[in-house]
């Protein structure tokens, strides 16, 4: 792992000796090697990806650290034992199937919510159409910490017990707004005529939604559901505010980071990573598929 | 309401019915209600919250309480200072690093532009926390890059660089940086091209092209940028913990600790609101000078 690094922050280095090939080899780019001008754009490029998968990196190798229960910090050689031990903390498992299980919800009711109002704010001008980008502008731009304190007052002024529910609730009102946007970009840019086309076929507004617009708009509605889906997942700060006593996968290891991180959290976190890699890897070949 | 509204059809489009008046209100009022319900409603409780006195076991009541913005002012300028400091910082730190990023994966990104694109994104699939608890990790005395260096002699047994202002913005910065990256690549790559060729055919040199056409026309994408990374960072206090130890607290820390450990809710949410209003207000002024839209369909890249 560490040796990729080497490789990748060495790219600078390469530009003081001018021509730079090895360079080119590690980004596996552009065929043109003979340049007199060294390329400062991709050695920064590579060096700040470097930079943003550089903890990744140390998470991955970590997991396979031979570490002596939750001390997880120097390495002690490589073992394979924490992926056949990972559920070894009941109550970290409980915290993961918390996190999968809300962002799934958030997935779904965002989706469902953020995709009408997408399509009402692309194609429909109606009154409140500006309150509505403002509110959705201010949800957006609010920070977490104040999203978080201001539902935890209103729950606590309403006396309304805070937990998974709540945890809920406020993952889909900070997602649905993300999923707006994005199918109101999508249904901007669509012919209408298309839909004009199904209508004059005889297919009622209904039919027409269900056969002809939901299809064209799926590829952003799916997009705005696994950026609703990554953002619950991630999700700390709002969630600390609403969760009670319910735990979530960030909020344990929050809570685990004063007594020692074991490995199994590492290993949890490169199982999602790989998930998350796999399904964008997924997502591209299919966008090319497509553009075919 | 909704009935006596003329809805006019967007340009292009055959006049709708009465029943095509209702589409767009039946279409959003679900998501209005749960706005209004989980967004607007709580930020009004909050502020209500602020001017509330009691305690945890007689009760909060509404007593316009402005004492409570004195004392928030009084004990905790200071963290909210550092806050607005810690979160220019590395706002422009995101701003120097990813623009260049953003500019040449959009003018030289060639065929790779979405794979680099997907590679700056990639980190989000692992959780904030447990990044910046690696980073924590990483960069422990005793851990494996400082660890080595003293095992070597480079460094002197006492060397360290967590529980520094520096490691914070540095933290924040790394956790934000997508955030600016990608509106600015959104603009960039939206560019037309020959723009920049008129620029040298006007005889225009590089820096000149750059400075003169390119940075004016992606102006745009680096405000929303800004808004993007300046108030998640100025309010986030993840990074300041595991980072910056004790003596780098910033203020989402202290409303954390006020509402969670304290209970002291009228004061927790009079830091609260100061810090909305000290962040909003300076969005809303320059979100209309730009027109929110333009940059949240910039942010939608």
């Amino acid at each position: 792992m560490t040796a990729t690094e080497g490789t990748r922050g060495g790219a600078g280095a390469e530009a003081e000796r001018g021509a730079g090939p090895g360079a080119e080899a590690v980004a596996g780019a552009a065929p043109r090697r003979v340049r007199r001008r060294p390329d400062w754009g991709k050695y920064l490029t590579w060096a700040v990806l470097a930079w943003l998968f550089a903890p990744i990196l140390f998470m991955v190798a970590f997991s396979f650290n031979d570490a002596q229960g939750r001390h997880n910090v120097t390495w002690q050689g490589f073992t394979l034992r924490w992926y056949g031990d990972a559920f070894a903390y009941p109550d970290l498992n409980a915290a993961l199937a918390n996190t999968l299980s809300i962002a799934v919800l958030t997935m779904v009711v965002s989706g469902v919510l953020g995709t009408l109002l997408g399509v009402a704010l692309g194609r429909y001008r109606f009154r409140g159409r500006a309150a509505t980008d403002l509110v959705m502008f201010s949800a957006i731009s609010a920070p977490e910490v104040v999203l978080g304190a201001a539902l935890l007052s209103m729950f606590l002024t309403m006396n309304v017990a805070t937990g998974y529910l709540t945890v809920l609730l406020a993952h889909v009102m900070f997602s649905v707004s993300f999923v707006a946007i994005t199918v109101r970009a999508r249904v901007l840019t669509m012919d209408a005529s298309i839909e004009e086309a199904a209508r004059d076929l005889g297919a009622g507004p209904v039919t027409t939604f269900r056969l002809v617009t939901l299809p064209l708009l799926l590829p952003a509605v799916t997009a705005g559901g696994l950026i609703a889906f990554a953002l619950s997942v991630d999700d700390f700060i709002i969630t600390s505010f609403v969760s009670g006593s319910t735990q979530t996968f960030p909020l344990w290891i929050w809570g685990a980071t004063r007594v020692g991180i074991p490995p199994q959290v590492n290993v949890m976190g490169t199982l999602i990573f790989a998930v998350g890699v796999l399904l964008a890897a997924g997502n591209v070949l299919l966008a090319r598929r497509r553009a075919r | 309401m909704a009935a006596t509204t003329a809805a006019e059809a967007a340009p292009g489009r055959r006049p709708a019915g009465r029943r095509g008046r209702l589409a767009p209100y039946l279409l959003v009022l679900p998501g209005w209600l749960w706005l209004a319900v989980f967004f607007v409603a709580p930020i009004a409780s909050v502020v209500s919250m602020s001017l509330m006195t009691g305690s945890l076991t007689a009760g909060f009541t509404f007593t316009f309480e402005t004492a409570n913005y004195t004392r928030a002012l009084g004990l905790y300028w200071e963290q909210i200072l550092r806050s607005l400091a810690y979160g220019g910082l590395a706002t422009l730190l995101c701003i120097a690093l990813g623009y260049p990023v953003a500019y040449w994966i959009a003018f030289h990104g060639g065929a790779y532009k979405s794979t680099y694109l997907l590679l700056v994104l990639l980190p989000f699939f692992v959780s904030f926390v447990l990044r910046t608890v690696s980073w924590g990790f990483i960069l422990a005395d005793n851990g494996i890059v400082l660890g080595t260096l003293k095992d070597l002699g480079v460094l002197p047994g006492d060397a360290g660089v967590l529980n520094s202002a520096p490691a914070v913005v540095f933290g924040l910065a790394y956790n934000f940086l997508p955030f600016m990256v990608l509106p600015i690549y959104a603009v960039l790559e939206r560019m037309d091209h020959r723009v920049v060729e008129a620029a040298h055919d006007l005889y225009a040199g590089r820096l000149q092209a750059f400075a003169r056409v390119v940075l004016p026309m992606s102006l745009p994408g680096v405000f929303a940028g800004v808004i993007m990374t300046f108030i998640p960072t100025s309010a986030d206090y993840v990074n300041a913990t595991i980072l910056g130890g004790t003596h780098n607290t910033m203020v989402g820390k202290v409303i954390e600790t006020q509402y969670l450990v304290n209970n002291a809710y009228p004061l927790a949410a009079a830091i609260t609101v100061v810090l909305m209003a000290v962040l909003l207000a300076g969005i809303f002024a320059y979100a209309r000078a730009l027109g929110t839209e333009q940059v949240m369909e910039v942010q939608a890249g």
